[in-house]
């Protein structure tokens, strides 16, 4: 800073006690800039958000798809077993049909993947549609163990042998829990690329730019204030995922360092705001860069992990991934937030991500521009 | 009397255009100075040249007794610019733009405020700018410039495109900016406001400074061409050629565009008697030089902004 970028006093009439900072001119007029454009509101806030709530819902229940199955009548056997939780009737999901008839047109149908009813002797028939060749293995499955334990029961005998089982998965990786990160991370650079991109594109059309070089502030000044307003943006964004992703409905369970997400999210900004640099400088229009933006955040967020987890995907794409910053946020995010990682994931990353930020930004001065002419 | 500006063999070139052709010119401190000329004139680069924020091609400017090229944060809170179109953020109602500009500078709201009142823009301080008319933006434009007390002020064309009468009232502004002592530096298209505002005025064309002085020096110089002016099909123009010559009245520039019979003369007086005579006066316009006849002698060709 020079020694004009000091506050000089008014040289009007009240008597120039007043200051001002440029700034805090400057941050406050691109956050109203941020919250006075709907179309940016909702696409770094409602978008991502609604995502988050609409895979939250569909995915809801871990990986394993309920088995569906209508007892018609009453069936002994069922109700007996009904209240044990971790039994074999937790993956079965029971609606009670008085007509058979009824219950038939939905099997199927595929609406269902069986019916039970209690034939004479206590014996339990089950009809299933072959449609779905998985849900009908589990389907007899679950019956044929259901029969095996309440025989096993009757006899009062001890089993010869017990099975002992536990998910891999654990309660741990719930759905909710890689797509926190995931979908935050998307929403974070949707904020930080476009507030940055619209910026330079904007305010060079407007001839805002050209305007600021005539006034005695710093470049540094400039910069400063829109990496505030995108870091206000972004921690904003972070605070609302996490709000929703803690609902009862989501669950998401947060583990001891989960705050070091914000430092994370805090670097992930710079990097993602050096990106909306380059593409700024490089489009003339708002259109434009509009359509750069999206061609680079959009391949990111499904190469990097955003909408699907990467830790199935094939080594090619791990690959690609890895030279994209969003996965240096996702993946540590991920740990951190609730896998009970530590410094050690997200150290490395923060790393990584301020390298992009350097990069990126010296392409960008390489193109920038004051003015169009 | 100090200078202001000065600037020495100034020449730009974007690409087969010369937009500006060796300009020199010097503003005294104080000064209503104005560059006066057609569009595609060479102004707005000339005075983008002396503002800083273009780098020329060639010549020298010293602006308050420092170049203004590489940027130069001493000479910033010094002037105050008014681009051709305006530059507002977006989304910013008209408070909130000059009190960011006056962040700028350090100055707080309520001399950005009293800014704002001072262009009649009170009432409007709650509007968005991309709202606002025209003539409001002008003055809006304006006041950013005006709202660090700047002692030299740029403004490109500011009343270009407005009404008659917002353009009287930013004249009234323009003067009393002047008359607390900045100097300003004008560029216009319209011959009218550079007669009324400016000390002195350099007549341009094809990036060039035809020439500089007073307004009032400058159509003196031009001999005391008088302009006549009357319906046209009364009196052909061959015919009014002829008697004319007959009369021995001497005379330039007769034309008739089928509204109006017009013709230029130095001596009035047999003109004046020989439409009399023909009963041709119906509609007569008289009137001395003006700066449109300076331009007319200069270039040799009309003027049309
Ligand atoms: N950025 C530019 N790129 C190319 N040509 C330009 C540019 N700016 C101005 N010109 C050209 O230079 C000439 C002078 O323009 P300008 O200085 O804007 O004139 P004025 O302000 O008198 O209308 C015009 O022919 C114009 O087309
Ligand atoms: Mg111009």
């Amino acid at each position: 800073m020079t020694a004009t970028d000091q506050a000089r006093t008014s040289p009007a009439a009240d008597g120039g006690t007043e200051k001002a900072n440029a700034f805090v001119g400057l941050s406050r007029v691109m956050l109203l800039g941020f919250v006075r454009d709907k179309g940016t509101l909702f696409f770094t806030l409602a978008l991502p958000l609604m995502f988050l709530v609409l895979f939250g819902v569909l995915y809801k229940g871990g990986g394993t798809s309920h088995v569906k199955v209508a007892e018609v009548g009453q069936v002994k056997l069922l109700d007996q077993l009904k209240d044990q939780k971790d039994g074999p009737l937790s993956v079965l999901e029971i609606t009670t049909f008085s007509d058979e008839e009824s219950a038939l047109t939905k099997v199927k149908k595929g609406e269902l993947d069986g019916l039970v009813t209690e034939g004479p002797d206590g014996k339990l028939v089950l009809r299933f549609s072959q449609a779905d060749q998985v849900k009908a293995g589990t389907v007899q499955g679950i019956m044929n163990s259901l029969v095996q334990t309440a025989n096993q029961m009757a006899s009062h005998a001890t089993p010869a042998f017990t099975l002992d089982s536990t998910k891999v998965e654990d309660d741990s990786t719930k759905p909710i829990q890689y797509l926190t990160p995931g979908l935050l991370a998307y929403a974070v650079s949707m904020g930080a690329v476009y507030g940055a991109s619209f910026t330079l594109v904007t305010w060079r059309k407007k001839r805002v730019l050209r305007r600021l070089r005539l006034a005695p502030i710093s470049a540094g000044t400039i910069v400063g204030a829109r990496v505030l307003v995108s870091v206000i943006v972004a921690l904003a964004q972070t605070a609302l995922f996490l709000a929703v992703a803690q609902l009862d409905y989501f669950g998401l369970k947060l583990t001891g360092n989960w705050w070091l997400v914000i430092p994370l999210v805090v670097c992930a900004t710079l990097a993602f705001m050096s990106i909306g640099l380059v593409t700024g400088s490089l489009a003339k229009s708002e259109e434009s860069a509009n359509g750069i933006n999206q061609l680079i955040i959009l391949p990111m967020s499904f190469l990097g992990g955003a909408f699907i987890p990467l830790d199935f995907a094939p080594s090619w794409l791990q690959d690609v991934s890895r030279a994209l910053p969003l996965r240096y946020l996702i993946t540590p995010a991920k740990s951190v937030l609730s896998q009970g990682g530590g410094i050690a994931d997200a150290l490395p990353a923060m790393g990584i991500l301020l390298g992009f930020t350097v990069v990126l930004s010296a392409v960008a001065w390489r193109f920038f521009n004051w003015d169009d002419a | 009397m100090t200078e202001a500006i000065t600037a020495d063999g100034i020449r730009k070139r974007y690409g087969d255009v010369q937009a500006v052709d060796g300009v020199s010119l010097s503003v005294a401190v104080g000064e209503f100075y104005g560059l006066l000329g057609p569009n595609g004139a060479g102004k707005t680069t000339t005075l983008e040249i002396l503002e800083g924020i273009r780098e020329a091609d060639e010549g020298r400017v010293e602006l308050l007794g420092m170049s203004p090229w590489p940027r130069n944060a001493k000479l910033l809170p010094r002037i105050g610019v008014q681009f051709q179109a305006s530059a507002f953020f977006n989304k910013l109602t008209a408070r909130e733009t000059i009190r960011t500009f006056a962040s700028f500078y350090g100055i707080g709201p309520k001399a950005a405020d009293t800014m704002l009142e001072r262009v009649g823009l009170t009432e409007s301080a709650g509007v968005l700018t991309d709202k606002m008319s025209g003539g409001q933006a002008q003055r809006l434009s304006i006041a950013c410039a005006l709202v660090h007390d700047p002692e030299l002020v740029f403004l490109d064309e500011p009343t270009t495109g407005l009404d008659p009468q917002a353009r009287r009232n930013l004249w009234d502004l323009l003067r009393d900016i002047n008359a607390e002592g900045r100097t300003v530096v004008l560029t216009t298209h319209y011959l009218d406001e550079a007669e009324i505002l400016c000390d002195r005025v350099s007549v341009m064309d094809h990036g060039k400074v035809l020439k500089t002085g007073a307004p009032a020096t400058l159509v003196r110089e031009i001999d005391d061409t008088v302009r006549i002016r009357v319906e046209s099909g009364m009196l052909t123009a061959d015919r009014a050629r002829d008697l004319l010559t007959t009369a021995g009245a001497t005379f330039s520039n007769l034309e008739d565009d089928g509204t109006t019979l017009a013709l230029s003369t130095h001596a009035p007086g047999p003109v004046l008697s020989m439409l009399a005579e023909e009963n041709a006066l119906r509609g007569l316009e008289v009137r001395g030089a003006t700066l449109e006849d300076v331009f007319l002698q200069l270039t040799g060709r009309e003027y049309r902004a």
